[in-house]
């Protein structure tokens, strides 16, 4: 019997949204405050939601440690207390949490092979929240 | 259609072993989980039904009744319990999160008539939940 089961990280990271193909002044105008030179930080909250059939021996989707550890390795090694336009993969990308997000969900499916991944979600403040399901949004 | 969620929390101890497994894989997979005098959780339980609004009532499902129901069914039988000694599924079933949400969906379904049951969901901690839909 297929069920989804859902785990949520927390992470602390800063960034600058800012456009190479746009001007200064559109820059200000599209992301205002975000746009600060200097950056600006958050705390995120990461939900990953993997799905798969529920094994009879172990009653688990996956092994919660074994998703933990990729988790720890792949995402939150990654990003937790780093600036994340430094990273190569928002070298050019703008470090909005939608690109965040789709950035996430793209690593654990490269790298967490035990259940199907269903969903990512990340908030980046109690206010406002980003998933991608691997080929559409909900923007909350 | 019209999505109603109602929430229930109850707490109760459990501890994860597989007669499957030797004592040493049980160890391996299931940790600190495997310790056989158990541990506890606040479960939360959130139970989404789905249904057309009646347009005398305004209701999708009578609130009261849901409420009776998940009380009788699941919360008099798992709260402050010790799921794997007291409640039968647990018996030849591991009481995992999946395992608990699945429980819970079996014993709600046959029990709701008005409203269609959507999703069982049950948090172990605020960090962990599990979503069942339905055995299809």
């Amino acid at each position: 019997m297929k069920a989804h089961l859902t785990r949520r990280y927390l992470f602390s990271a800063s960034h600058r949204l800012n456009s190479p193909e746009m001007s200064v002044d559109e820059n200000l105008a599209t992301y205002g405050k975000c746009n600060n030179p200097h950056g600006h930080g958050h705390n995120y909250a990461l939900e990953v939601t993997v799905s798969g059939p529920v094994d009879a021996t172990t009653g688990m989707v996956c092994n919660l440690v074994d998703l933990d550890d990729c988790v720890e390795r792949e995402v939150l090694s990654r990003y937790h207390l780093e600036n994340l336009n430094a990273r190569k993969e928002f070298a050019v990308t703008v470090p909005t949490t939608e690109n965040l997000c789709i950035e996430i969900f793209e690593i654990l499916q490269r790298s967490f092979p035990d259940a199907h991944l269903e969903r990512v979600r990340l908030e980046e403040t109690m206010m406002n929240s980003f998933e991608y399901t691997g080929n559409n949004w909900v923007r909350r | 259609m019209v999505y109603l969620t109602r929430k229930a929390e109850f707490s109760a101890s459990h501890y994860y072993h597989s007669p499957e497994f030797t004592p040493e894989e049980n160890r391996r997979v299931f940790g600190k989980c495997n310790n056989p005098n158990g541990h506890g959780h606040n479960y939360t339980l959130e139970v989404t039904v789905k249904g057309e609004v009646d347009p005398r009532s305004g209701f999708v499902v009578d609130l009261k009744q849901l409420k009776e129901i998940m009380h009788r069914e699941v919360l008099d039988a798992m709260d402050h319990r010790f799921l794997n000694k007291e409640v039968p599924e647990f018996m030849t079933k591991i009481p995992t999160t999946e395992n608990i949400a699945i429980a819970v969906w079996q014993r709600l379904r046959p029990k709701l008539q008005q409203a269609q049951l959507h999703r069982v969901r049950v948090y172990e901690t605020p960090d962990l939940f599990v979503d069942f839909y339905g055995e299809d």
